[in-house]
């Protein structure tokens, strides 16, 4: 039968009268547990930030029609020449257009997949700006700009007008931020683009979009999808683009297989696109593990350290106990409730100095031109962090406490009231 | 007869630095209520043969029986509840635990035992104190007060359980006469009024003469 009461009378006497040591060991498990609450919290608070903002810019699923020879050249279907080598030299892309062929039945076939979160149609169309004798090389993307903004965060980008302005207008434009510095226009004025063919038209300017990468800024635009149709002279059913949000983002790369069989375009995934973007947030998450373990190492070197030197010179005490009647087990059990008391209470304080330090973190400021939305730094603020670091500081105290008081159940009270 | 503690053929080796046989066929009895002494030259095994009898070494051949129970044998764990119940140990240094209260000290043992509420033990704890003349020192720390009076401590310690039997090792040997004395008529009395029995190693002559019995060591070997 264990006396838990009398053993944890013991474990607190001995703890309060070295109190120097117990904050000293207890302040290592703070340190670990407080270190690898603020780098997990904020380290994955980035990454977070860092994947959505990719998820956010990218569609799940990009349909388009890629431009390739054939793979079958016409030679090959001559049967006199179908024992031969043939060579053909210089082969050049077959005729074809840019647009997707059957854009918008695919398009109704996308909306009506119940997995499938929205899809809209985009026109890419080059064009120049003009600005007086100066022609500006760039795109005009013709889109459904409120089915964009809604699966989408296009709408954190345009910082001039709403999605609304454009949709309301027949010649407006969301200008690039980037392409209204060059030309010193701003919302209100008239932009002259041109198309390849040479037929100029008058946009207005109906808001400003920056998307902060400056490549992207200096020669695109936004206008209606029905808009850029007119512009080059073509039908309704027109479309180079379509983009596919998913509602389980999971299902992309399946999915856009299927899609590539089914309606003989070219469909990326997400999932390829951003194949590098991963290896990133695995090396970081890494780091951040390295980091902490070793962290909460040292803490448990400490405690085994402090336990070791409390045994001791507590070796009297525990000849004492045993000898009045106190088995190893229950003296064992004295010092593991040190051990486990050390790790709790320097746990559940390292937690809290983890919070308080992800709030600081959080209260940052922390502006930059591509994160419109984002104005201080992201903190990941997930329970399950806690429960880990909690359960770390836990067991990592009761490895360290595991062998010096094992070590105290084992000594041999003869040896220690001899003295030798 | 009513034998508290009984031995038979008890033989001890030290097997290191090199073989020593140092208790040889060591058998004798303790009556209850006898207060029985154990003398004979330095190195002769007195200790040795208490810390085998007190149930903390095991490492020996032989019988050792407690109430006319045998003991010898039994697992760690009901060895220590044995040591706790049954009997009481008083070393020849004071060891107490610096850090605890003299009371919390004599109280220890009870606790662990844990046959009585916490108020009962601290009842009893304050009537050994009070037999024993230091009721006044009950609340101070045990690292604080005189070496007679943490030897007077011990004995209470060892007392709270209402032992089979009480064993000392040298109990008086760090004392001056007078507190020698004093430590004498306590066991004394704890024999005569309370019927307990006492074995206690000793080389003080005129202490051994007033016990009931002396057990004379040589060599490993009692004398007859
Ligand atoms: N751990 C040990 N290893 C080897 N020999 C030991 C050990 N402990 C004691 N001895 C030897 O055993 C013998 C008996 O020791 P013990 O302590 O029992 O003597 P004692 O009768 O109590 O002597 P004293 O009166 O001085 O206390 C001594 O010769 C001692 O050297
Ligand atoms: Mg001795």
């Amino acid at each position: 039968m264990i006396n838990w009461k009398v053993i944890l009378n013991i474990a607190k006497t001995h703890l309060l009268t070295k109190m120097k040591s117990t904050v000293t060991a207890s302040l290592g498990v703070t340190f670990g547990i407080g270190a690898y609450i603020t780098l997990v919290s904020f380290m994955t608070g980035l990454n977070e930030m860092l994947d959505s903002l990719i998820l956010n810019q990218t569609p799940h699923i990009h349909i388009y029609n890629e431009i390739e020879p054939s793979e079958k050249q016409p030679i090959a279907l001559y049967q006199e020449f179908e024992d031969a080598f043939n060579v053909v030299s210089s082969i050049k892309p077959k005729q074809s257009q840019k647009k997707i062929h059957n854009g918008l039945p695919i398009l109704n076939y996308l909306k009506n997949d119940k997995n499938v979160y929205g899809a809209t149609p985009q026109l890419r169309a080059q064009i120049f700006y003009l600005s007086g004798s100066i022609e500006l090389g760039g795109n005009l993307l013709g889109v459904d700009i409120m089915e964009e903004a809604r699966i989408s965060n296009i709408g954190d980008y345009i910082i001039q007008g709403t999605p609304e302005d454009l949709k309301n207008s027949e010649n407006g434009i969301l200008l690039g931020a980037g392409l209204a510095k060059k030309m010193s226009l701003k919302e209100g004025d008239r932009v002259q683009i041109s198309t390849i063919r040479g037929d100029v038209f008058p946009l207005k300017i109906v808001g400003i979009y920056q998307s902060g990468i400056a490549e992207i800024d200096n020669i695109q635009s936004y206008a209606n999808l029905k808009t850029v149709q007119r512009i080059l002279g073509e039908a309704k059913n027109y479309v180079t683009d379509i983009n596919v949000k998913l509602n389980d983002i999971e299902a992309a790369t399946a999915m856009a297989k299927g899609l590539e069989k089914q309606f003989q375009v070219k469909a990326t995934s997400i999932n390829e696109a951003n194949a590098q973007f991963e290896t990133g947030s695995n090396i970081r998450n890494l780091i951040t593990y390295a980091v902490s373990i070793t962290l909460l190492i040292v803490a448990g070197f400490g405690i085994y350290n402090i336990l070791n030197m409390l045994i001791y010179e507590k070796m009297k005490d525990i000849a004492i106990l045993k000898a009045t009647g106190f088995s190893g087990t229950d003296v064992q059990l004295i010092f593991m409730s040190q051990a486990m008391i050390i790790g709790t209470v320097g746990g559940i304080l390292g937690l809290a100095v983890g919070f308080v330090l992800s709030k600081l973190i959080d209260n940052v400021a922390f502006e930059t031109e591509a994160l419109p939305t984002i104005t201080t730094y992201p903190i990941n603020y997930n329970v399950w962090y806690y429960i880990i670091g909690i359960s770390f500081a836990l067991i990592s105290t009761f490895v360290a406490g595991w062998l010096p008081s094992n070590k105290a159940k084992r000594i041999d009270p003869v040896r220690i009231i001899r003295g030798t | 007869m009513n034998l508290v503690l009984e031995t038979k053929n008890i033989n001890k080796h030290f097997l290191k630095p090199k073989d020593f046989h140092v208790l040889k066929d060591i058998s004798f009895g303790v009556e209850a209520g006898e207060f029985v002494s154990i003398m004979g030259k330095s190195g002769s095994g007195k200790s040795t043969l208490l810390y085998i009898l007190s149930t903390m070494d095991t490492d020996y051949t032989g019988e050792l029986f407690l109430n006319n129970t045998l003991i010898t044998g039994q697992k760690h764990q009901e060895l220590s509840r044995i040591r706790n119940k049954h009997i009481g140990f008083v070393f020849q240094f004071h060891y107490l635990l610096s850090e605890f209260s003299v009371l919390e000290n004599v109280m220890l043992p009870a606790k662990k035992l844990a046959e009585k509420s916490v108020a009962e033990i601290e009842h009893d704890a304050m009537e050994k104190l009070i037999m024993l003349d230091i009721e006044k020192l009950a609340h101070q720390r045990a690292s604080r007060i005189s070496g007679g009076e943490k030897q007077r401590v011990a004995i209470a310690r060892a007392l709270i359980n209402n032992p089979s039997i009480l064993m000392g090792d040298e109990p008086t040997g760090n004392l001056d006469s007078h507190n020698s004395e004093n430590v004498f008529s306590i066991f004394k009395r704890l024999k005569e009024e309370e019927g307990l029995s006492l074995l206690i190693v000793t080389h003080d002559e005129d202490f051994a003469k007033r016990t009931d019995r002396i057990i004379q060591m040589e060599d490993g070997r009692v004398l007859d």
